[in-house]
């Protein structure tokens, strides 16, 4: 399965000698992993957070589609992995499918559902600028996350056929558990490849120069609204599958879930990991997700700790001690 | 036709509250043009020192409420000093995920010394309730109502007024020309984020006389709902943040009464929303032209 979906994305370009070699990294990071959970080499501790470190990385690199590569900086990026999640989870308990399809079925309405949202919310949002588009994004997901809360989901059938509704508050449970490390390792590096593939071509380049300079490409004859709305689509898209693959890999899920603090989480892993860096994100988004993890020793401690590593790595990151080693080291 | 009014009230005493941090948002982002997300928990911050020096140490009220204030004050130009100097000319973002950063070390430094537990807290403000004609008003509404217009009014003649306040218009019209001038720029800077977090202490001490409980994220919904306040009256004005203040509590207070109290923050932000949508600098705002 995932030997086929990477072939299939590689295979339009050249197979070159670059092609081949993450080709083959790709395969054996699989082999790795897959040998390092099904031997439980990996504690259990670690083998549950697989699944949140893939939709992690997904989270990071779509947002950075649009933060790092756009240059519009979003705060509701937990909003459509909000949708994802609902309309995904809402899915799969309402429908009588057999478990493989539907599991696409939903990560794929997932997705599309959220990529409608971004197109909802990117054409009239995309117009402000800077630190008022970040606050708007901010409210959208805010807007998104009470508008969950306040609906009923309709959430399968109980065991005398009827259907059961349930608050959007209470949540979504009994979630069937199709989440795995196979699924979410095939989703992570669809996503990664999709979206390198988007940077480096003519979109991405045009992406760029938006985000150098937006009055010159509009000059140059580039129409920035459109390509504004269509990353803000793609990186919604790709936040929803996030949120089908993270909905089904607990039984559980709450809409408190989802909150701006996820949001800026998010945020935090693209600009750490460095803006309009790819590998930064995935890097970034795997040590954040399991920094927290390995500080737990610490119990009460480890998000103050992890508060004062967040200043202090930006910090770092802007001081000139930097800049020195980064000339000694050349 | 009472209930319209009293509702009205009821949304312009929460919107006081959310004007005066706002404020804080506004004149830290016209200075320093950044967003202070830690703003919100300087609340949080002011009203857990008011619960320590009353409940815990038993001083006196007033000597409380100083201290209080004072203590934000200091706290506010101290996480300057520490956090946000050393990235004056970094990158926006940077300087916003730093006050991220400050933000969750506040609430969790709380957390640890308070734990998660809401502690209950007697109201401060002993004020009888004013009836005229068939609208009561509570005290608390009314003591905020004085000490919002009194911090409003001071606020605006000692930026008007005095020399410190001419600095601190210059530097956030250009930084470098201040600079120029012989304005002290970090120093206004400072003045800024001590004047922003006591105003924050004021409305920490207003909203645990409120709600008269006390959390560690008690400060991060007032504190985003009162950054909206500042956008929807255009950041970086201050009778724009007192309007989008006042404008924002009665929106909610009004939608929780009459349309849903499970939808309000979702109107709240859609009327954000489609006022951006016509005025991209918020009501109060300054348009100023593009140029290339």
């Amino acid at each position: 399965m995932k030997k086929e979906n990477t072939n299939k994305n590689i295979s339009k370009k050249v197979t070159n000698k670059k092609n081949i070699v993450s080709l083959v990294l790709i395969i054996a990071v699989y082999i790795l992993l897959a040998v390092l959970v099904e031997n439980k080499i990996l504690n259990r501790q670690f083998r549950s957070m697989i699944v949140p470190i893939g939709a992690n990385i997904m989270l990071a690199v779509s947002l950075n589609l649009v933060t790092g590569f756009l240059g519009e900086l979003s705060l509701g990026h937990a909003g459509f992995m909000a949708i994802g999640a609902f309309t995904g989870a809402v899915f799969t308990l309402n429908s009588n499918l057999p478990g493989l399809l539907e599991f696409i079925l939903a990560i794929l309405i997932g997705g599309i559902v959220a990529g409608l949202f971004g197109f909802l919310i990117g054409v009239p949002v995309l117009r402000l600028k800077g630190d008022y588009l970040a606050i708007v994004t901010l409210g959208f997901g805010e807007i998104i996350r009470s508008i969950i809360n306040s609906i009923n989901f309709p959430s399968g059938l109980d065991p005398e056929g009827v259907r059961i509704m349930r608050k959007g508050t209470m949540g979504l449970t009994g979630i069937e558990i199709y989440s795995n490390y196979t699924w979410i390792y095939i989703a992570t590096v669809i996503t990664i490849i999709v979206i390198v593939n988007i940077v480096n071509s003519r979109f991405g380049r045009i992406m760029c120069s938006i985000r150098d300079n937006d009055i010159a490409s509009e000059s140059i004859g580039i129409n920035v609204s459109k390509y504004k709305v269509i990353t803000f689509v793609i990186a919604a898209f790709f936040a929803g599958v996030a949120g089908v693959i993270y909905a089904h890999n607990f039984a559980i899920m709450m809409p408190t879930e989802f909150d701006y603090n996820r949001s800026i989480n998010i945020l935090v892993f693209v600009v750490l990991g460095g803006m309009g860096s790819i590998r930064g994100s995935i890097i970034a988004a795997i040590l954040l997700t399991v920094l927290p993890e390995f500080l737990r020793e610490t119990s009460q401690y480890r998000m103050l700790i992890y508060s004062i590593l967040l200043i202090g790595m930006m910090i770092f990151n802007n001081s000139d001690l930097k800049h020195k080693l980064i000339k000694k080291k050349a | 036709m009472t209930n319209v009014i009293e509702q009205l009230i009821n949304g312009l005493r929460t919107g006081s509250i959310y004007a005066l941090i706002a404020l804080g948002y506004t004149m830290v982002y016209g200075i320093a043009k950044m967003i202070n997300f830690a703003h919100g928990d300087i609340i949080m911050v002011g009203a857990y020192l008011l619960y320590v020096f009353i409940d815990i140490f038993k001083l006196p009220i007033i000597l409380s409420v100083v201290l209080t204030i004072v203590m934000c004050s200091l706290i506010g130009v101290f996480i300057e000093k520490v956090a946000y100097k050393p990235l004056r000319k970094a990158a926006p973002l940077s300087v916003l995920i730093t006050a991220i950063g400050v933000s969750f070390f506040l609430q969790n430094a709380s957390l640890l010394i308070f734990s998660a537990n809401p502690i209950k807290f007697e109201s401060i403000i002993k004020v009888n309730a004013v009836h005229i004609g068939n609208v009561s008003i509570a005290g608390i509404t009314i003591v905020t109502f004085i000490v919002t217009s009194i911090a409003m009014v001071l606020l605006t003649s000692f930026i008007k007024y005095t020399k410190t306040g001419y600095a601190m218009r210059a530097v956030s019209e250009d930084k470098g020309a201040a600079q120029l001038m012989g304005i002290n720029v970090n120093r206004t800077i400072s003045i800024t984020f001590a004047i922003g977090s006591l105003l924050a202490a004021i409305a920490g001490i207003l909203f645990l006389s409120q709600y008269q409980s006390l959390k560690p994220t008690m400060g991060a919904l007032p504190g985003i709902k009162a950054f909206v306040a500042a956008v929807l009256g255009g950041i970086g004005s201050i009778p724009g943040a007192m309007l989008g203040g006042l404008a924002l509590g009665v929106i909610e207070s009004i939608s929780k009464a009459y349309i849903s109290s499970q939808l309000s923050d979702a109107i709240v932000f859609s009327v954000l929303i489609l006022v951006l949508l016509v005025k991209p600098t918020g009501l109060l705002g300054k348009n100023f032209i593009e140029k290339v």
